[in-house]
């Protein structure tokens, strides 16, 4: 039977490299530039009220009755996805978005482009299991 | 701890019953959205999938919490010997996720969305959820008083009380620009509180799966031991730091994709004690293999074992570049709320509801129904998530919708067999309510 002193001191040890770890990362977010377009973020909610994420993914992160869209603004351009958003598909249902919605999603996608890339096949695997881009 | 005769609370048992009444929405909003995958528009101006899957999704999250919540409070209650503290705050929590339950339901109907994956509806309603946390807290703490020599499953229960709040309320760090701002950072803290909020609540299921194994076999001391405790920090560690499996594609920290890789290896442990200790495990089965709680957690343990394999096998960044924003994540994920979680809550509810009796025959064969069509289910999505791994790795791929087309045999197996599963569950599910009438005409309610 384990000593109740020595459960707590573990309990202790691991809740506070939790609460250290997590505040450290709030603190060292993985991008520091932060300067994004007032549109591209109201993209970003438009995307929430839209609950694109239930079909489509984000750094294959999402739903899976569509693609990925992380970097379909370099893949497909603009024009590709403004007819998407404005005309929807056989699957996708026509949303009647206003021409600043398509604009400001469009923007989003512009934004998530630019932050890197999710195609898979550009990762390269190394001997001990990890994975570099 | 005997409590084979005493007469289940009214309010916790208020909570398994909404629980099992989300469940029984869960699998028709997934049959739905099943038929959307093989029936392309289908409802698609009725109820569209963007409605559907978050309808699926919460109904089972709910149904996961409201049930685990209604357990805790049954078996601290035996455990301690005590009332639960506070009748008035468990009434204020019960309405509290009762109300938030319907409102967001209603939402997701409506189309009004402004939330993120599991969590869709607007923000404000998460509101409800916390405030009904903390009441779920502060009655936990109180009814369970000391906290001195107390066995794993309290420590299991408290644990996962404290880190589903916390890691929830993180969950929502983004409503802060300097969190959403980048889409980059605003991941990185979601699935470092999505990765760490599925472990809290497998923190509330195993703590009442171990009181009732303790229970079904009269030996406390397993709950007491050293390599229960083992297990449970193993487990705690893994909660704290293995979320960033879930990023590794992720432009991200690497040292977060490190740690989390070196964090998720350690679950080898549990599945060494698995098999190490599978021969003993039979030996038990075979004791109390009549009771229907039993049979339910050995079909978990089962599901336990596959899925930790499937895993860890995705915790390794060089398997899970090829398996990520797959189907087999999806597998990953059905493997684990449905053979986990959904079979261990089942044991409880029996437990609960029907202390100590055999199965009956629709809930036997609705449990062999059920976990034959898991396994189709399963292997369906596995299948399918290769076909599509080998799809994105491909140097000339095919358009989506093509790969899509040519997955659509695995969809129709992965739909005929969701259907079946759920007609298992519910054949479990209806035998548990026949019962339950039964019992709730002989006895009364306590609180």
């Amino acid at each position: 039977m384990l000593q109740d002193r020595a459960k707590y001191s573990i309990a202790g040890i691991l809740v506070a490299t939790f609460v250290g770890y997590s505040c450290f990362l709030y603190a060292d977010l993985p991008v520091k530039n932060q300067a994004v377009l007032q549109a591209a973020e109201k993209g970003k909610m438009l995307w929430q009220q839209y609950n694109c994420g239930a079909c489509h993914q984000v750094y294959g992160l999402g739903g899976y009755l569509g693609p990925d869209l992380t970097n379909s603004y370099s893949k497909r351009g603009a024009p590709y996805i403004r007819a998407f958003l404005a005309n929807g598909t056989n699957i996708m249902p026509n949303y009647h978005l206003s021409e600043t919605e398509i604009r400001e999603l469009t923007e989003y996608l512009r934004h998530l482009d630019a932050s890197g890339i999710s195609d898979p096949r550009t990762f390269t695997i190394q001997n001990n299991g990890f994975i570099n881009q | 701890m005997d409590s084979s005769t005493s007469k289940p609370a009214a309010y916790p048992v208020h909570f398994i019953r909404l629980g099992l009444i989300l469940l029984a929405f869960g699998m028709l909003f997934g049959i739905i959205g099943g038929l959307q995958y093989v029936l392309p528009g289908f409802l698609k101006e009725i109820l569209s999938f963007e409605r559907t899957r978050p309808l699926h999704v919460s109904s089972v999250l709910f149904w996961i919490i409201l049930t685990a919540t209604g357990g805790i409070f049954t078996y601290v209650q035996e455990h301690s010997g005590r009332k639960i503290h506070s009748a008035l705050l468990l009434r204020i929590q019960f309405f509290l996720f009762g109300i938030s339950t319907v409102l967001i339901m209603a939402c997701y109907l409506a189309g009004m969305f402004g939330g993120r994956e599991y969590w869709e509806y607007p923000p404000y309603l998460s509101i409800f959820i916390v405030a009904g946390w903390i009441l779920f807290l502060i009655n936990f703490l109180r009814t369970t008083g000391s906290f001195k020599k107390q066995p794993v499953y309290i420590w299991m229960w408290l644990t996962g009380i404290i880190f589903f709040l916390f890691t929830f309320v993180e969950s929502y760090l983004w409503v802060l620009p300097y969190f959403r701002k980048n889409i980059v950072n605003d991941m990185t803290i979601q699935w470092k509180s999505y990765g760490s909020m599925v472990g809290s609540w497998n923190q509330l299921i195993y703590g009442s799966s171990t009181y009732l194994m303790c229970k079904i076999s009269g030996d406390r001391s397993m709950a007491f031991g050293k390599k229960a405790f083992a297990l449970y920090f193993i487990g705690l560690f893994n909660l704290m730091f293995n979320w960033g499996h879930h990023i590794y594609t992720l432009p991200t920290h690497a040292y977060v994709r490190q740690i989390s890789y070196a964090v998720s290896m350690t679950e080898l442990l549990l599945l060494g004690r698995i098999i190490w200790e599978w021969k003993q495990s039979l030996g038990s089965a075979q004791k109390f293999l009549h009771l229907s709680s039993y049979r339910l957690m050995l079909a978990a343990d089962v599901w336990i074992f596959l899925n930790l394999l499937l895993a860890i096998g995705m915790s390794v960044p060089a398997i899970n570049v090829y398996t990520h924003g797959t189907h087999v994540t999806v597998a990953h994920a059905m493997g684990t709320t449905i053979g986990i979680n959904t079979m261990l809550l089942l044991a409880i509810v029996t437990d609960i509801l029907f202390p100590k009796q055999p199965g009956s025959r629709n809930g036997n064969t609705g449990f062999w129904l059920a976990n034959i069509s898991l396994l189709i289910f399963w292997l369906s999505l596995i299948i399918a998530g290769i076909w599509k791994a080998r799809w994105q790795m491909s140097i000339n791929p095919l358009p989506f919708s093509s790969m899509m087309q040519q997955l659509r045999p695995f969809f129709m197996v992965f739909l005929i067999s969701g259907t079946t599963l759920a007609a298992g569950i519910g054949m479990i599910l209806f035998s548990l309510f026949k019962k339950n009438r039964h019992v709730a005409s002989n006895q009364d309610i306590q609180i």
